[in-house]
Order: C-alpha cells, then structure tokens, then sequence
C-alpha cells in the first residue's frame, strides 16, 4: 500500500535586534548566566513591557519577503503557563490577529539521480512576533535546576507553513529556503547552532486521496542533518505502526541524536491550556502603509528574482540558479565577478561553484571570507575569455591568487603562463611533429582517429603547455588531414 | 500645621518657616503615637525619610525648591521604591526590597517630597475593606470599629488621621474612591492612562490607574501636576501635553450641567448616604449649576462584567508570582510543580486566591467566549451609555459608595456583599473615565458619605475645579475625627 508523507513547519526564527522585545536588554548571545537579564527579563512587580520597533520591522520584511498580507493591526496576546524558565508565568505572544497572514515561499528540490531539481510553491499561514524563554540548566547544579533569563524576551518569528511537503526532501527545502531568506533580507543571522533558526516539524502519513492523518510534532530541530533523520524516523515509526494495525495519537515528540529515534514528550490529553487573551499591558499593534513602503525600498533583490533573472536573462540551469542564490554573499559574489565577463555567465556559475566553493570547503570558510574578491575572480575569468591563458594555465593562477593573493594579470606573467596563439609558431611545432612522426601521420590518414590525442599530446608538450588548445586542435586537424 | 493645605505647607517651607525635617519628625511622632492602633502603614523607615528631608530643605534653602519640595507624604505599598520593602498588602512580597523606582514615585522624588513610608492595603489591591491585607486589619480613623474602605484603605486612614500630608492611592474599581469616602477625605482617580503604571503592581492592567488622595481638592491638583504625564516606559501611557490641574480651580460653576444617572439612586443606597448626596446637589444649585436627569442603563451589569475581567488579567498578572526568582517559596517541596503549589498557597490569600480561580476559569478553553469576550462587550456599551450621557451634561454625580463605613468583620464571610459597596465607581473604571469622591457631610453613625464625580475623559481639571468651588462654600473636608485631631 502507497503511504503519502505530510509535513508541516513551525520555524522560530531570532530576530537580530540589539535588544529584547519589550525591554532594553541585551540579546547577545554568550554572556554570562544572568548578566543580560534586566528587571522586564525577570519580571519584577511592576514592570510593563514596550514593543521593541526593529522586531516588527523585520516582521514587516518577512512579510514583504514572501508576498504575504501584513496587518494593518495586529494583536500581542498572552499565552499563560507556568515553567521556571517564563519568568511572567506567561509569553506574549500573537494568537488570533498575527502580524503576517498568508504568503508563499517557492523551493527547489532536488532529486536523487537528477540534475535537475523540481520547483514547488509552499504556502505560509503566518508569521507572528512573540518573545523567548529563558533557559533550564539542569546539569552542574547537583539534583538542582539553574535559570539563566538572558535569552528570556529576545524576539522570535514563528512562521508556520501549511501542510504542504510531501517527503523529508521537500521538508529541508522548504527550511533551507527560508534559512536563506532570513538571512537574505537580515532579520536573522541563522545561526542554528545558537539556537537563532529552530524548527518544528509536524509529520503525518496517509493514503493519498485520504484525509490528513493524525500529526506528531517533533520539536525543536536545529539542523537540517537531523531534520532529515527525525523525519526519515519518524515516518517509518508511523507507517509501521499503522501497518500493525495501531493507531497514532497526537502528540509532541523530542529527537534524540544520539539514538536517530523519536519519543513522545506529552500527549494531545495533557496539552496545556494556555487561556489565551489579548495582553492589556500593550496596544494594538498598528502598521501603517507608509510604514511598509518605506521598507519595501530598503528590501534587496530577493533570491527567487535573481534566480527567474538567471535563468531567463542569463542562460543558467533552474540548478545553478539556485545555487548561486543559496545566499546572499555567494550571489552578490556572482553577480560582481560577472561584470568581468558579462558574456559568459555559465564560466562564472562553473569556476564560483565548482573551485570557489570547493577551495571554501576545504579550508572551511564561509563566502564572506573569501580570500580572493570577486574582481580577482573575474580578472581572471577574462582572461580565460580572451584566450590569454589555458583551463590549466587558470588553475594555477587561482591557486596562486588563493593563497598569495595579486592580481591575474601579475601572476600570468610572473609564472610564464601566457598561452602560444601566434598561428605561425603553432603551425611550426606541427609542421616539426609530422615531419618526425612520418609513420603515424600514415596511420591515422589511412583511418586510425584515435591517434588525434596522441599527436595533440605531442603538441602540447612541445609548446611546454602554452598553446592555446582550440588553435592548436585546428591547425593538427588541418595538417593531418594532409 | 497637620491641617494646613499642601499649598500652605509649601509656602511655609519655602520660607523657611518650618524645616522639612521638622515637619517630617512630627508626622513620625504622629505615626507612632497612632499608627499601632490604625495600622494604616505596612513599612516605615524613618532614617531615609529624615535623609529626603534633609535633601530637600537643602534644595529649599538654595531657593530651589517646587511646590511639593520637604512635603511629607504616604505612598501606597504597591509602588515599588528603591530601596523600600514593597509587599503589595501579601505574605508573597513580605521580604520584597524594590531595587527600582515606579514612576510615580521617581516623580515625588524628582520634586522633592519626602516619603513616610507605605501604606497598608487589601492583599494586591483586592478588596474593599483593607480586611485582605496580610499586614492587619486598618481601622477607619472616626471610628475604630468600622473599615477604612479598600484597597487603599491604608492611604485613606493616614490622610484622615493626619499620619501624613497626603498620599497615593490606586483604584482599580473604586479603590481611592470608595476608601476616600468612607475615611471623609477627598480622592482623584485619572483617566484611564494620564498616570503611567510603571512601577505600579499590576492586578487588573486595563483598570489599574494611580491618583492623588488628599484632604482637598486643591491638595489633589498640586498632587496631580505631579504624578500625571507621558511615560514611554508603560504602553498605555497616554502621549498628552503636560497640564496645570489649578488652572481651573477658580472658575466659577454657573451654567455648569450635572448629570445624576437615576441608576445611582434606587435600591440599595442607604438613606443616610442619599441624603447627604442630595444636600450636596442642593448646595451646587446654589452655586449655580443645572442638574440633568441622565441614564446609564447598562451599569447594572459594572460588576458580573468587573469580577469577569479583572480575575482574568490578575489571574495571569499574579502568575510571576511563583516562588522562582524572588517573594515567597515554600520551605519543603517534593518537585517543581509542589514548590509552585505549596509557595502560592502559602504566600496568597483567600480573596487573592479566589479571584485566580475565577480568572482562571473564565479564561478556560470552552468557557473563554461565554465570559471574557461577552464582557468586554458588555463594557464597551457601559462606556457607549457615558458618551451618550455627555452630550447632555459635563458631569456625573453620585454617590460613591451605598453606605458610610461598615464594621470590621460585618462583609467578610460575603464576598459578594462586598463586591456590592463597588457598585458605583466600577463602571467609571470599566469606561477608562475619570472619578473623584469628596466628603458630602455625615451619615446616621456621624460617619462620613462621599459624593461621587464623574467627569468626561481627560477633565480632570474641570472636576477638581467642580469640587474646590464646593469646598470653598462647605466645610466637610475639613473636619477630622474626633480621636486623633491635635
């Protein structure tokens, strides 16, 4: 029996405001234990809490980002439970009037055996601005539980997208897409280590043409690595046991690395209660439109119009499109070695996401530290362009350039890697060859082509590498032939 | 010296005729010659009163000093003060040394006053007889036997005993109103917003609001030009210009059009308490002002909406209150959940703790539609009837409370009987409008009656003037029980 996959995401994404919330605190991560908690993250008698603008501008620019409506009023409620790390005995948070309502996020993914991948549309339901919690330290406290507040208000925004993957594939997709985009538009640094990107993952399975099955929740995933195993688990643990005729209950569930399995944290019967209602202590939020036009112009061009750019306007694969739009920097890095060689755009995508990213990897480097610029890059791509130096000749300046930095145009002539494309002196070298290799040359005109690569070996190793390929593959060709 | 009006008291000090020192050791001699037996201060703390003291006369003697500079006042215990123990009238906060100032009180100190100390209250202001309040019983200064009123049943007994010059209150369904009338003294609660919160220990955030209780309405205004004004600390802060409340003090009242909403006047009111109102209507006829019979038909339902709402957002106010970072935590507890229980149960009161119950239950899944939502509905046309009121009068007037004080004990195994005793000054709340309550003369037992007065949103001005031209042409504000006047 077929068994369709369904997921759903819930990403809290921290916002990238100096400060919290509804207070002045700092939001830097690291401090120590409490240093950042100030009488708002701690919640003295007293204190009230005021919104904190930047955290609904970039509620505003995630709206902007993915075509959604954002509301010219929006409500904070108060989602009220107690837990020693939620210092008011509540979160504020949006329920029932978010700042972002619908909008929509396109994906690629990628195939397994394909070159190719497939565009697919998610749709967003919502995103609402709400503040952290605080963090349980349960170890080095000997049976004890610390509380650190400094995480306690900092803005999160919590997007939910409907239920719209159908494999763990499109589910990554989906999260690295907005990974990026966050990142793309500034409101996020993505961190997912420091917890700054977490997503939640509601998984179900079913018949298809069936109605949604009963979905598990598995929290609180902060990498894409393990997103894929919890989801991989997870669905197995579903078809299996509906395969042995079980049934699966609603229920919020932890991944855990070590093991690759899932296991149930609470069930829909002891959810919590969470008596919602608006909080009195804030107003409404109001957005005008003046608000959000003055927003929409400081928005960059965002990554799914770079790639409908590529792709129409400069000839690239919907793959290499994506790609170089991964982020930010890697496209703004494309986008500026091309100017070098406006015409060749494919060589641009080949050499920044074949060396460049190989070379970054190794020396496990992030784009904006780069050690050559993108004008180096494309200094030496002209060259290439111009016929000046070899595929092989450009191999060595780049690593040249990598490693020691300068210029193309320096390190071609320093080394000596200029190519031969003076026709005369190349027709010389296969003149000489011919002459030498008298029975060959009878070889291959009586039929025998494979011979070609012997005598282009010859050539080059006579013009000590320096011969411009295409000029040289002509000139045999034309010789050879007699 | 402890009858003289603010605006007397000031000009004495900034004449030097009388050190701030000297006028804050008398009100400390008072306090502990009365205060044993009123209880209407929770904490004293007499060095870092007579340290203000010696700041201001200080700022005086370089001729710096404002209106209310050296002026001894009481603050009640639910503004937090650097430095001072805030317990909010509850066994949770017992132990509770602020290490910030509320705004309210940054701007007494800015101006130079001198805090007395903090005055008793019902436990997180909830209450009407300060019978709730961990720290005892206040008795009502004319007479021993019978409540001062609540919650700021502490701030009302001191300003009437004379155990400081004036004092802050907070009135969240009545709390300066309804005190101030049963302890005959006079008390001011702003529009809802014209005194930021900040500080202030929120019970039920959308009604809480901070104002002046004083002996006068002049007293008032001066407090007034003090505490009022924006905040950028509390978002429901109002952003208004800054206002003079004198300004208007000395307008005369002819053409002036009171609105007596007949709902104020049916069952329930004592006669002795109507009677007295009804001399003070006379008296502003007098004065010169037209009364307009009004309706505020849906008032009737102030209070079911009040205990649906104002259990609901201090049911989840008083969630901080949790044992975990400061106030009250059990001594012995099993596991988390046990240390929430036992600490809560231990540092709540019944009332405290019946009014989470309630708010609790209201905001239930399932339950949430049938009360939350209907009574903000139910609010909203509460406020609709004073608008419609407005466009025939410029203010309201009442009673503040149905009866003069009752005794100590007589409500308190009723609740809902003394939920009742609010039953004209909620719906000034529920509207965000501002109320005032002056002493209107003397009931059966010779115990004070307030008349209530409502004004428009942000007339405060116009009421205070409302109330000193009735304080110039009768004497009631300034009698003063008989046991303690000097």
């Amino acid at each position: 029996m077929q068994w369709e996959i369904v997921i759903g995401l819930e990403v809290h994404a921290q916002l990238s405001t100096k400060t919290k919330i509804f207070s002045g605190a700092s939001t830097a991560f690291g401090a120590e234990p409490n240093t950042q908690a100030d009488a708002v993250s701690i919640a003295l008698p007293g204190v009230l809490p005021v919104l904190n603008k930047g955290a609904v501008e970039r509620a505003i620019l995630f709206g902007l980002a993915t075509g959604a409506h954002i509301a010219p009023r929006s409500v904070f409620a108060r989602k009220n439970y107690f837990y020693p790390d939620l210092p008011k005995g509540y979160q504020i948070s949006q329920m029932d009037l978010p700042v972002v309502g619908k909008g929509e996020l396109t994906i690629h993914v990628p195939v397994v055996g394909k070159a190719e991948p497939y565009e697919k549309v998610v749709r967003l339901t919502r995103a609402h601005l709400e503040e952290d919690a605080g963090k349980s330290l349960h170890e080095d406290f000997h049976g004890m539980t610390g509380i650190d507040l400094n995480r306690a208000g900092t803005p999160l925004l919590e997007i939910v997208s409907e239920p719209d993957m159908r494999s763990a594939a499109e589910a990554i997709a989906y999260a690295k897409t907005l990974h990026t985009l966050v990142q793309w538009i500034g409101i996020c640094d993505g961190n997912m280590q420091e917890g700054s990107f977490r997503c939640d993952v509601n998984v179900s399975v079913r018949h298809p043409g069936e109605e949604y099955g009963t979905r598990r929740e598995i929290k609180n995933l902060n990498s894409f690595k393990f997103m894929q195993q919890a989801i991989d688990y997870e669905v197995q643990w579903q078809i299996d046991t509906l395969e042995n005729g079980g049934k699966i209950q609603q229920a919020t569930v932890l991944f855990n690395p070590d093991t690759g399995e899932t296991r149930s944290m609470r069930s829909k019967e002891d959810a919590h209660d969470y008596r919602y209602f608006p909080d009195p202590d804030l107003l409404p939020l109001e957005i005008s439109k003046e608000w959000i036009e003055q927003l929409r112009e400081t928005m960059p061009e965002l990554p799914r119009s770079k790639q409908l750019r590529y792709v129409n306007e400069l000839g690239l694969s919907a793959y290499d499109a994506a790609t170089l739009t991964s982020s930010r920097e890697m496209a703004d890095f494309f986008e500026v070695t091309l100017l070098s060689i406006p015409k060749d755009a494919k060589i641009c995508a080949n050499w920044i996401m074949g060396e460049v990213s190989a070379q970054l990897n190794r020396d496990n480097l992030e784009m904006t530290r780069c050690p050559i610029t993108s004008q180096q890059l494309g200094g030496m791509l002209a060259r290439i362009a111009d016929g000046t130096i070899s595929n092989s000749g450009a191999k060595e300046v780049f690593r040249s350039m990598w490693s020691e930095g300068g210029n193309a145009d320096a390190i071609i002539e320093a080394k000596g890697l200029k190519q031969v494309s003076d026709v005369g002196a190349l027709e010389a070298m296969v003149d000489e060859i011919i002459a030498a290799h008298a029975e060959k040359v009878a070889e291959y005109r009586s039929g025998k082509d494979k011979l070609f690569g012997f005598f282009v070996g010859l050539a080059m190793k006579a013009s000590k590498g320096k011969a411009n390929p295409a000029q040289m593959n002509d000139i045999l060709k034309k010789k050879l032939a007699g | 010296m402890i009858n003289s009006s603010l605006k007397q008291l000031s000009s004495q000090l900034k004449a030097r005729k009388i050190s701030s020192v000297e006028l804050t050791q008398l009100y400390l001699d008072r306090i502990n010659q009365f205060n044993p037996d009123l209880n209407a201060y929770i904490t004293l703390n007499a060095e870092t009163s007579l340290a203000q003291a010696r700041d201001a006369d200080a700022r005086l003697a370089q001729g710096k000093g404002e209106v209310l500079t050296g002026i001894p006042f009481a603050q009640k215990d639910i503004f937090c003060a650097k430095g001072w123990r805030t317990t909010c009238g509850s066994k949770m906060l017992e132990t509770f040394i602020s290490p910030y100032d509320a705004h309210v009180i940054s701007q007494f100190n800015e101006a130079g006053a001198v805090n007395l100390g903090k005055t008793n209250m019902d436990e997180f202001a909830m209450g009407s007889s300060n019978e709730t309040s961990y720290f005892g019983k206040v008795k009502n200064p004319w007479n021993r036997n019978a409540v001062p009123g609540g919650s700021s049943g502490g701030t009302a007994a001191a300003v009437a005993g004379r155990l400081c010059a004036a004092a802050t209150g907070t009135d969240t369904g009545g709390s300066i109103r309804q005190p101030a009338a049963l302890c005959g003294i006079s008390g001011l609660k702003p529009t809802y917003g014209v005194v930021s919160r900040y500080g202030m220990i929120a019970f039920a955030s959308s009604l809480d609001q901070a104002g002046p209780m004083a002996r006068s309405a002049e007293d008032l205004a001066l407090m007034m030009n003090v505490m009022a004004g924006f905040d950028k600390r509390d978002s429901t802060s109002l952003q208004r210009d800054k206002e003079d409340y004198t300004r208007s003090l000395e307008q005369p009242l002819k053409g002036l059009r009171i609105g007596l909403p007949k709902e104020f006047f049916g069952e329930g009111l004592s006669a002795d308490v109507g009677k007295a109102v009804e001399a003070a209507i006379a008296e502003y006829k007098k004065l010169g002002a037209t009364i307009v019979d009004i309706s505020l038909p849906n008032s009737r339902l102030s209070i079911p909406v009040y205990y649906v709402l104002a259990p609901a957002e201090a049911s989840s106010n008083l969630s901080r209150f949790d044992g975990v970072r400061y106030g009250h935590r059990a001594k012995e507890y099993g596991d988390l959940a046990e240390m929430y229980e036992k600490s809560r149960s231990e540092g709540f009161g019944e009332e405290v703790k019946r009014r989470i119950m309630i708010g609790t239950y209201v905001l239930s899944h399932g339950y949430y539609d049938a009360y939350y939502l209907k009574a903000q509905k139910i609010r909203r046309l509460i406020a609709q009837d004073f608008v419609e009121a407005y466009k025939h009068c410029d203010v309201i007037m009442g009673p503040t409370s149905p009866t003069t004080a009752f005794n100590l004990g007589e409500k308190g195994d009723d609740p809902v009987q003394m939920y009742l005793s609010d039953i004209y000054t909620i719906a000034v709340n529920l509207a965000g409008l501002p109320g005032m309550s002056i002493p209107c003369g003397f009931g059966a037992k010779g115990m004070p009656v307030g008349l209530q007065i409502i004004g428009n949103y942000f007339d405060e001005a116009r009421m205070l003037n409302v109330a000193h031209q009735y304080q110039l042409a009768t004497d009631h504000h300034t009698r003063a029980p008989q046991q303690i006047a000097l």
